[in-house]
């Protein structure tokens, strides 16, 4: 089981190596979402630094799911889904190592440039340590929620634009604790709490989204 | 509804053709057989146990070789192999990788699948099934497809020699089949 964790792990990170561009749209969504509020809003520093937290987090969701739609279709469509479906092991471990090598390309950029991000909304930089570890507890939860709908939405038509509409509603929890407790610790207050209940989603996450990908992989290749 | 009222039995060194015009159910027989269909009526049994309860423990025995050909556009055929092998629970060292590449004549060196012919990628992942002579049930769907005479008899070959050591095969076609070994049975889907 370990030897094909590891080995889904490797396949998924050169995949992304071999086809750096997959990468790129992504992590260059994140960044033009999030810069193009600025250019709606308005240039009031004071008005930028409050909507900061939420709008980062907001495009780390938008930026998420783009890539999401990808994380089975391909495997399906060249049949290589199906050799995963009668793998030597679990289906669940195999897929939490499918989220994994998906966060570390898509969600992880995402932690790294956040502070770039915040410096054009003027944040306070004692802040970014906050919005870092925030966006790191919370980006592989949106993996692991998005991959159930990704699962759950492969072959269909339209699959795209479903996908947003199942996983964006579940999304809103982590959206609130992240970007809460970057505005508890704007006002000068612990994000302990907010913190504290990011990582207890990742765990729940962690512990149960790979076997319900499994059952919805299952359902929908059937 | 493609068939109904299909039943038998597959035994230790039995090879079984599953024929049939094109949408008569081969792919979905096999891929009921495999477990990746469940079957609307009736149920698979492999050694007396339902396929359903044995689930990966069954996986482990059987190697499945779809209509895709299942292998990474990105990847060279060596690392598709290995990967292959590796989810399927089967140990390949490198060299025996390169060697089961080599008797299927694919070029040596790390060339992505991508700018292969359609028959080397046929190639590359039947090349599979040389290492997996462990495997006692041997399911392929169209194993002929896209390969050229000379790959074709190999993959015949191949399939004989597994049903000489004991091990079971069954394979569609819509073709004359270049197996040298006796078909025990056939299936003809209508």
């Amino acid at each position: 089981m370990i030897a094909a964790i590891r080995c889904v792990l490797r396949r998924d990170l050169l995949l992304a190596l071999r086809r750096p561009s997959d990468v790129a749209t992504a992590l260059l969504f994140f960044i033009i979402v999030a810069s193009l509020f600025p250019l709606g809003v308005g240039a009031e520093p004071n008005q930028l630094r409050a909507i900061a937290p939420g709008v980062i987090w907001v495009s780390a969701l938008l930026s998420s799911m783009l890539s999401l739609a990808r994380l089975f279709a391909v495997d399906h469509a060249d049949g290589t889904l199906e050799q995963m479906l009668l793998g030597a092991a679990p289906l669940g471990a195999v897929a939490a190592a499918k989220v994994f090598a998906h966060w570390l390309v898509a969600g992880l950029p995402l932690v790294a440039i956040a502070p770039v991000i915040a410096l054009q909304y003027d944040m306070p930089v004692p802040l970014y340590g906050t919005l870092a570890l925030s966006l790191l507890l919370g980006t592989p939860v949106l993996s692991f929620i998005g991959a159930i709908g990704a699962a759950l939405t492969l072959g269909l038509r339209g699959g795209g634009v479903l996908l947003a509409l199942l996983v964006l509603p579940l999304y809103v929890p982590v959206l609130i604790f992240g970007a809460g407790s970057v505005d508890m610790a704007a006002a000068g207050l612990s994000a302990l709490g907010q913190l504290q209940l990011l990582a207890a989603l990742l765990v729940v996450s962690a512990a149960f989204a790979p076997w319900a990908i499994a059952a919805a992989l299952r359902i929908s290749t059937e | 509804m493609l068939f109904r009222g299909l039943s038998f039995t597959l035994s230790d060194g039995e090879l079984l053709r599953v024929a049939g015009a094109n949408g008569s159910g081969k792919t979905t027989l096999l891929k009921i057989l495999c477990g990746l269909l469940a079957p609307e009526a009736g149920e698979v049994r492999w050694r007396g146990q339902p396929i359903k309860a044995l689930r990966e423990e069954y996986a482990r025995q059987l190697v499945y070789l779809g209509h895709a050909p299942a292998v990474k556009d990105d990847l060279t055929a060596a690392e598709n192999l290995s990967i292959a092998c590796t989810l399927a629970g089967v140990a390949a060292a490198p060299q025996s990788v390169r060697d089961a590449l080599e008797a299927y004549g694919l070029p040596r060196g790390d060339v992505p699948v991508r700018r292969l012919s359609q028959g080397q990628r046929r190639r590359a992942a039947l090349a599979r099934l040389l290492l997996s002579e462990a495997a006692p049930l041997w399911l392929l769907d169209e194993p002929f497809t896209a390969l050229d005479a000379g790959a074709a008899s190999f993959t015949g070959e191949l399939i004989a020699r597994q049903v000489a050591r004991g091990g079971a095969a069954v394979f569609t076609t819509h073709q004359d089949a270049p197996i040298s070994a006796a078909v025990a049975r056939v299936i003809e889907l209508a």
